[in-house]
């Protein structure tokens, strides 16, 4: 059940986020045990300084990775590494004094910040955790605001009084006020409109270039995640589909999923979104939930068009296909969009 | 909690001319909201009342109270005895202010026991999950099993009535059901973001519970204290009129209920004083709790509002409808009653067969409009001007009983949950049969037909399983064609979908966009589309309208919108989105809009975009009629004309304009790395 691991090229530093045939299992008993794991063998490399994207649909276990990343949720098997660090059996608590640097911004602007404490509350609190308090941590936490484009008497206000883009980039400021290396982005973009959404987007990337920050983007959105990553990993009920460079993946999928999955996000074009909708109609791609997949062989088998006897029985490994690797036993016949 | 004082939000603009401003404060200073209710004021005036004299009773009581005025015995209020006085003769009223201590105190005890066992329980139950959860609430079923009253009076028999111990027992008993309530909430709002979040941050365990989860369990703990701090005085009362409490000549109310009670045909005005003081401090406490509850659930006790203001401009419905419409909206405005318009001067029109997109970001009033076609516009909201033509009739004008014949008949909506659509208590078969009786008048059996018919229709194979499941068996996919087949059931001839496809995945969306492609072709049906999405939008809509604070500021086909926006905001829309054409580089930054939609009753006079537009002149903030654009639509922006082919450019917001010594005590010296971001 290891899928190999989806690495950058040419390796030569220690990974910033190191994942190594990650599986996660909900519930306990034998029920739990007989029923496919949330996340299923799943490996990947993050370099500093690096944006790796973690696309798929719901169930697909994309947040559950980040969620065991953060140590948020109970790992069955695998290893998590943080600059070669293991941390896989930490508890959130040791974390906190070994490896300040992991930090996270959640999708929902609205239940992610506590209404009852004001922003410079919030930004503050993990810096005591750090020893630094008092004027010191007020002013990284307006330097923080500052880095978000927030004025820095924000400070002073509460949550309700702020636009759910605004609520987002509060977000980001705590997440960055620690100086982190690290940054799990759990759909951070999903609960706003699209100019709030451009803004944010815009502002990830700022910071990813000017500090040096590796993140974890976890998105369902081919095209956002394209925008902020360097390399995309596609996950289907827990398995890794397809990994490779961000371009080569959006423009040239290799996996059938990929291609189900790009060829059925609208483009706001109308002449070209009626050639795609009538190319994705024709494809013959499955309905979502048809039929449960097998448990033996590819996770897609339902839905797929070029799907064989092959797909049922045998679970198919990651192995390269062009620029990227795909986990697919008929990946030279994948159409090309 | 309050909120410091906020330098005004024109200040804060011109202060942080590089930064976003942010919306001004709200001061929530005053009256805290559950005092505004009667009952809450009352109730804690009255509290207050109890609580103060009976403390104070040794310092203002016109009597001792084991003074005898044996020639006033039973004596009715008069000047010397303000309440009258007892059997043998002493001062109610000094007799009913000293017993207060006892029971309030006693009931405060019993309150702060049962929260000192049953909230730390609760805290530790919700955060260390199923396992310690589990064994916490077996122990606690066992105490609720407990018959308390039969183990105070135990307790009584044992130790005698030393009151405080036995309250405080009670406490310890009633602690079971605070852990079960309290667990619930503390369950909740550990689910919260800010909780994991604070978690990823390495706080501990008690600080967490203390400063992330209790503050908001705090509505929920008041409502509780106060409800069980009314029932402990009850049970005080209840003992001490079965002799357990405060000995003679020692006042209580319980016993002095007691013996009012055996004068109750001599001297009936007795039992008045101390009966009426503990009725209305148990009540008392109720009253707070509801007060509590109800600033907790956020109801607004407002008087219903009427569907629509009887004052409506019907200036427009002068001019006759297009026969060739279905529909026809035309200088449609819907108001907050008594406040600001959240739509205004809206117009446009739909032919039969064909798709019209509401599109726009949150906050724009597209859902309000679409709603507005059924009536179905919130409590307090109601259209406040214009037309909305529907087979001849005024929609906007029909009374609510011929309104409710055109719903499901005529007109009909799905939207964004699914799930909301579905009654979770009913068979799909259930729901899909009703109203197909009540729609189409068909018998049991011939509705069963349509029904599975109905859901074949919407693309469903196995139409007898998915018929015979409930709602929590159908993935969203499956549960949105369901909503679809419902809405269909009445043989609409308008389909109001209300982001049909925002709320699932984008491959179950891409089949739902074909199912309404396919149900438009092959039944003639027009649907009103609101989406945010522009994509979709492209997918389905023959017909755009983009609506920007309340006004369509552009309208036209598909096509001629969305190729050739002629609008700024359109136009900015557009280059927001991140979804290049095949075989163009992704952009290093995307377009975006500074600064956020102005809120309804601050729209500015002029242009509503013009704050935000890249291309903003002065002759933007008068007022200007809409254009004619992409042959039959409009574009309401003065510049149109000049602007033709331009592009809404990116701009930077954000990191890029950190003032330089804040970036420095942000960020330790940690160049980035030649391949951080390097590609992009």
């Amino acid at each position: 059940m290891t899928a190999a691991a989806v690495s950058p090229p040419a390796q030569t530093t220690t990974p910033a986020l190191e994942v190594r045939d990650l599986v996660v299992r909900y519930g306990s008993g034998r029920k739990a045990r007989n029923a496919a794991p949330a996340v299923d063998g799943v490996s990947f490399d993050i370099a500093p300084g690096e944006t790796l994207g973690l696309v798929g649909e719901s169930g697909s276990g994309k947040s559950t990775i980040g969620k065991a990343v953060l140590g948020l949720q109970k790992v069955t098997a695998g290893t998590v590494r943080l600059h070669g660090q293991d941390v896989t059996a930490m508890s959130l608590k040791q974390r906190s004094r070994t490896v300040a640097d992991l930090r996270v911004v959640f999708q929902d602007p609205y239940s992610s910040l506590n209404p009852a404490r004001t922003i410079g509350q919030t930004l503050v609190e993990p810096l005591r955790l750090l020893g630094v308090r008092g004027p010191d941590a007020a002013q990284r936490a307006r330097a923080a605001l500052a880095s978000v484009g927030l004025p820095p008497d924000a400070a002073d206000r509460y949550p309700a009084q702020f636009s759910g883009g605004q609520r987002q980039r509060i977000a980001i400021a705590r997440a960055l006020v620690c100086d982190p290396k690290v940054v799990v982005l759990d759909e951070p973009v999903s609960a706003l409109d699209l100019s709030t959404q451009a803004t944010v987007l815009n502002l990830l990337a700022d910071l990813r270039d000017q500090r040096g920050l590796s993140f974890l983007f976890i998105a369902h959105d081919l095209g956002v995640v394209r925008f902020l990553s360097q390399r995309t990993v596609v996950l289907y009920r827990g398995q890794v589909m397809e990994a490779g460079p961000a371009d080569a993946v959006g423009e040239q999928p290799r996996h059938p999923y990929t291609v189900a999955l790009t060829a059925a996000a609208p483009v706001p074009r109308p002449a070209e979104q009626a050639a795609r909708r009538a190319a994705r109609e024709s494809a013959g791609f499955g309905t979502a939930g048809a039929a449960a997949p097998s448990a033996t062989g590819c996770p897609f088998v339902p839905r797929c068009p070029l799907a064989t006897d092959v797909c049922v029985q045998q679970r198919p490994p990651l192995r390269p296909v062009g620029d990227s690797r795909a986990a697919c036993h008929h990946a030279d016949r994948v159409p090309s969009l | 909690m309050s909120v410091l004082p906020l330098p005004d939000a024109d200040t804060i603009a011109a202060e942080a001319a590089p930064t976003e401003p942010v919306p001004p404060a709200q001061r929530r200073r005053g009256v805290p909201g559950f005092l505004r209710r009667p009952g809450g004021a009352l109730g804690a005036a009255w509290l207050v009342v109890v609580v103060v004299a009976s403390f104070t009773a040794p310092l203002w009581r016109p009597y001792a109270v084991d003074e005898q005025d044996l020639d006033h015995r039973l004596a009715l209020p008069s000047g010397a005895h303000l309440l009258g006085t007892d059997p043998t003769g002493r001062d109610v009223l000094s007799r009913i202010a000293t017993a207060g201590a006892e029971p309030l105190l006693s009931a405060a005890l019993t309150v702060l026991v049962a929260f000192a066992i049953g909230l730390p329980l609760a805290l530790i139950a919700a955060e260390r999950g199923k396992r310690v959860e589990q064994v916490i609430s077996r122990v606690t079923e066992v105490f609720l099993a407990l018959p308390s009253t039969i183990i105070l009076l135990a307790l009584i028999g044992v130790i005698g009535s030393r009151m405080y111990i036995v309250m405080a027992a009670l406490g310890v008993l009633i602690s079971a059901a605070v852990y079960r309530v309290m667990l619930g909430v503390a369950q909740s709002v550990r689910q919260r973001l800010y909780v994991d979040a604070a978690r990823v941050n390495g706080l501990g365990s008690l600080r967490v519970n203390v400063v992330h989860v209790l503050p908001s369990m705090a509505t929920v703990i008041a409502v509780q204290a106060a409800q069980l701090f009314g029932i402990g005085l009850l049970i005080n009362a209840g003992l001490a009129f079965l002799g357990f409490g405060p000995s003679e000549p020692q006042p209580s109310w319980g016993f002095m209920i007691q013996d009012a009670s055996k004068h109750i045909y001599d001297d009936p005005w007795l039992l008045v004083p101390t009966g009426l003081v503990l009725a209305l401090t148990v009540v008392a406490a109720n009253e707070l709790a509801d007060a509590l509850a109800g600033k907790a659930a956020g109801r607004d006790e407002r008087p219903r509002a009427r569907r629509r203001a009887p004052l409506r401009t019907a200036a427009a419905a002068a001019a006759p409808a297009d026969p060739a419409n279905v529909l026809e909206v035309r200088d449609l405005s819907v108001s907050v009653d008594g406040g600001p318009q959240l739509v205004s001067g809206v117009s446009f029109a739909l032919r039969p067969g064909r798709v019209l997109g509401l599109v726009g970001e949150s906050g724009c009033g597209k859902t309000m409009t679409a709603r507005s076609l059924l009536g179905l516009l919130p409590d307090g909201v109601s259209v406040s001007g214009g037309v909305i033509l529907w087979q001849g009739r005024d929609l906007a004008d029909l009374p609510e009983k011929e309104l409710n014949a055109v719903r499901g008949r005529e007109i009909a909506m799905i939207s964004q949950e699914p799930m909301v659509a579905l009654d979770p208590m009913f068979s799909v078969e259930y729901q899909l049969v009703q109203p197909i009786r009540r729609f189409r008048g068909a018998g049991r059996g011939e509705a069963r037909r349509i029904a599975a018919e109905l859901l074949r229709n919407v693309g469903i194979v196995d139409a007898e399983r998915v018929l015979a499941s409930h709602p929590h068996q159908l993935s969203g996919g499956m549960a949105q064609r369901v909503a679809i087949a419902l809405a269909l059931t009445g043989e609409p001839k308008l389909l109001v979908a209300d982001e049909p496809t925002t709320a699932l995945d984008v491959t179950v969306q891409a089949e739902i966009l074909s199912l309404l492609r396919a149900l438009v072709r092959d039944t003639g049906l027009s649907v009103v589309v609101v989406s945010h999405d522009l994509g979709v939008v492209a997918d389905i809509c023959d017909d755009v309208a983009v609506m920007y604070a309340g006004a369509v500021v552009e309208s036209g086909t598909a096509a001629g919108v969305l190729d050739e926006p002629a609008h700024p905001y359109a136009m900015a829309l557009l280059a927001a989105n991140p979804h290049v054409p095949a075989g163009e580089p992704v952009p290093v930054r995307l377009a975006s809009i500074a600064g956020t939609v102005p809120p309804p009753g601050s729209w500015p006079t002029g242009c509503r975009f013009a704050g935000r537009c890249q291309f903003a002149q002065q002759q933007c903030t008068t007022p200007f009629p809409a254009l004619p654009a992409h042959g039959d639509g409009t574009v309401l922006c003065i510049r149109a004309a000049e602007l033709s082919g331009a592009r809404w450019g990116a701009v930077a917001v954000g990191a890029e304009t950190v003032p330089a010594p804040a970036a420095s005590t942000l960020t330790p010296p940690t160049p980035p790395l030649p391949t951080a971001g390097a590609s992009r």
